[in-house]
């Protein structure tokens, strides 16, 4: 090799491509650590959906606007994930003082509209909270707005009675009052860690 | 599905498009243009389209799709990306085509390039590009920067295309079609061991996810499958296509520059007068 275009030696050049790779590590490192949930400012769009309400009517994320919104996919026949995280998040929602509770809003999006009509959810969602929705749309609408939020569902095959299951995202997407993504609750975090979260989120907006 | 719909982006990237478009372009205006007597074979055009296309429709077609939400689909992605597509693309021998387009460069122009030629250097010096090689493949697989690239489409873009051009560096550096011996292409005993230097790191790295216990990348727990499949079973597979094809790749290298070094043997000697002069 010979060196006519490299007036550095090696272990420098070395030296340089490491500390550059630091730095770029270090540029990763948010201040992610005040939040229970994952930051996620800047990575994602805001909200933004056209989708129909449990009476049937078309609910766009505007209408939703001023309110903290926690969007969560998934299906009512769901076994496990669905229940559970509803189960949660109506608690970690009905501890909140008074006046933020009436500002946190759950979206519960189905993406399973084949088998979950309008009055399916509103009987799944409201037996959960009072500060639920629930929605769904054609499956092009649900596409899109998954897509937007980086995630996807899918179907299984029906069994010998009809049954499938349904792959879908296991987070909640955070939304604060302007609409812009903030925080990424994972599965495993617990009623008190989420409810912490959102009352920060509350306070500084 | 009809079959249009696979083949149609799931993420429409223009820019992607623009470049594919381009790249093949002047590759086909090169060919015809160019004198008869160095224009590449039919085997080495093949060579080359079959390369670019795949890096093309592992980008733009349903397969981006199923990459996006599928962790082992995501490691045939960038197997691609980072190391077929490219070693088809540097075995091909471009070399000649961008000679003749290169020549077709107002001196103007070429004097403005220059600087890009540093940087290239910089680049292509063995221990800069092995440690971009590695280093790439772990920086996007470390599970935060991996769990936000599957996040953020942006970065997302930004992960696919590092891996690409890194990938085109690493592998024409490897696969130079130059001999050493006549012009400064890296040596032949370098480049193997390069080969070999890569190939430990991604499959330690492989191994690691084919035996972890836990879930490594829960991204596509947390945002969904493509289709339900049980997660330990994605990450097995996953694991095994960052561990051996990897390796497998690296051997085939290491083969195809040994087979180079043996045909050369003998045949230019670097110790003739004229050689002898430009080398000192």
């Amino acid at each position: 090799m010979k060196s006519r275009f490299l007036p550095c030696s090696h272990r420098t050049i070395s030296a340089m491509a490491l500390l550059a790779s630091l730095v770029m590590l270090g540029g990763c490192f948010g201040d992610d650590e005040n939040w229970n949930g994952k930051d996620i400012s800047g990575l994602m769009p805001e909200l933004a959906f056209e989708l129909t309400g449990t009476s049937g009517e078309t609910v766009t994320a505007s209408q939703t606007d001023g309110n903290i919104r926690l969007l969560f996919f998934g299906f009512t026949s769901c076994p496990d994930i669905c229940p559970a995280t509803l189960q949660k998040l109506s608690r970690a929602v009905t501890n909140l003082p008074e006046a933020l509770r009436t500002d946190t809003q759950i979206v519960f999006v189905s993406v399973d509209p084949q088998r979950d009509t309008p009055e399916r959810i509103d009987s799944y969602v409201s037996f959960f909270s009072d500060r639920a929705i629930g929605l769904t749309g054609e499956e092009p609408a649900l596409r899109e707005l998954s897509k937007r939020y980086r995630t996807t569902f899918g179907y299984d095959e029906p069994d010998a009675e009809g049954n499938y299951n349904v792959s879908h995202s296991g987070a909640v997407y955070v939304f604060d009052r302007e609409g812009k993504a903030r925080l990424l609750i994972r599965p495993e975090l617990s009623v008190e860690e989420i409810r912490t979260d959102l009352v920060a989120l509350a306070e500084e907006s | 599905m009809s079959a249009l719909d696979y083949l149609v982006p799931y993420d429409f990237s223009p820019l992607t498009i623009v470049s594919f478009v381009l790249v093949l372009a002047f590759y086909g205006y090169g060919l015809v243009r160019m004198p008869a007597e160095d224009r590449p074979g039919s085997g080495r055009i093949l060579v080359i389209v079959v390369g670019v296309m795949l890096c093309y429709g592992v980008m733009q077609t349903r397969f981006d799709y199923y990459s996006q939400y599928m962790f082992f689909v995501h490691r045939g992605q960038h197997l691609i990306l980072h190391h077929l597509g490219p070693i088809l693309i540097a075995l091909s021998n471009p070399l000649p085509v961008m000679r003749f387009l290169y020549s077709l460069i107002a001196p103007g122009v070429r004097r403005a390039l220059i600087p890009l030629g540093w940087v290239y250097r910089f680049l292509q010096h063995p221990a800069i590009a092995s440690f971009l090689f590695v280093g790439l493949i772990y920086f996007w697989l470390w599970p935060p920067i991996h769990f936000d690239a599957m996040l953020s489409r942006d970065l997302y873009w930004v992960m696919n295309w590092s891996m690409l051009l890194d990938g085109m560096l690493f592998w024409w550096l490897i696969f130079d079609p130059r001999s050493p011996v006549t012009s400064d292409a890296l040596g032949y005993g370098k480049r193997i061991l390069l080969l070999a230097v890569v190939a430990i790191p991604q499959m330690i790295l492989g191994a690691y996810i084919v035996f972890a216990r836990g879930m490594v990348y829960d991204v596509y727990e947390v945002c969904g499958r493509a289709w339900p499949m049980p997660p330990e079973t994605d990450q097995l597979l996953g694991g095994l296509l960052t561990w051996i094809p990897p390796a497998m790749m690296s051997i085939l290298g290491i083969l195809i520059i040994l087979r180079r070094a043996m045909r050369e043997d003998g045949k230019v000697s670097p110790y003739n007068e004229k050689l002898k002069a430009s080398h000192s």
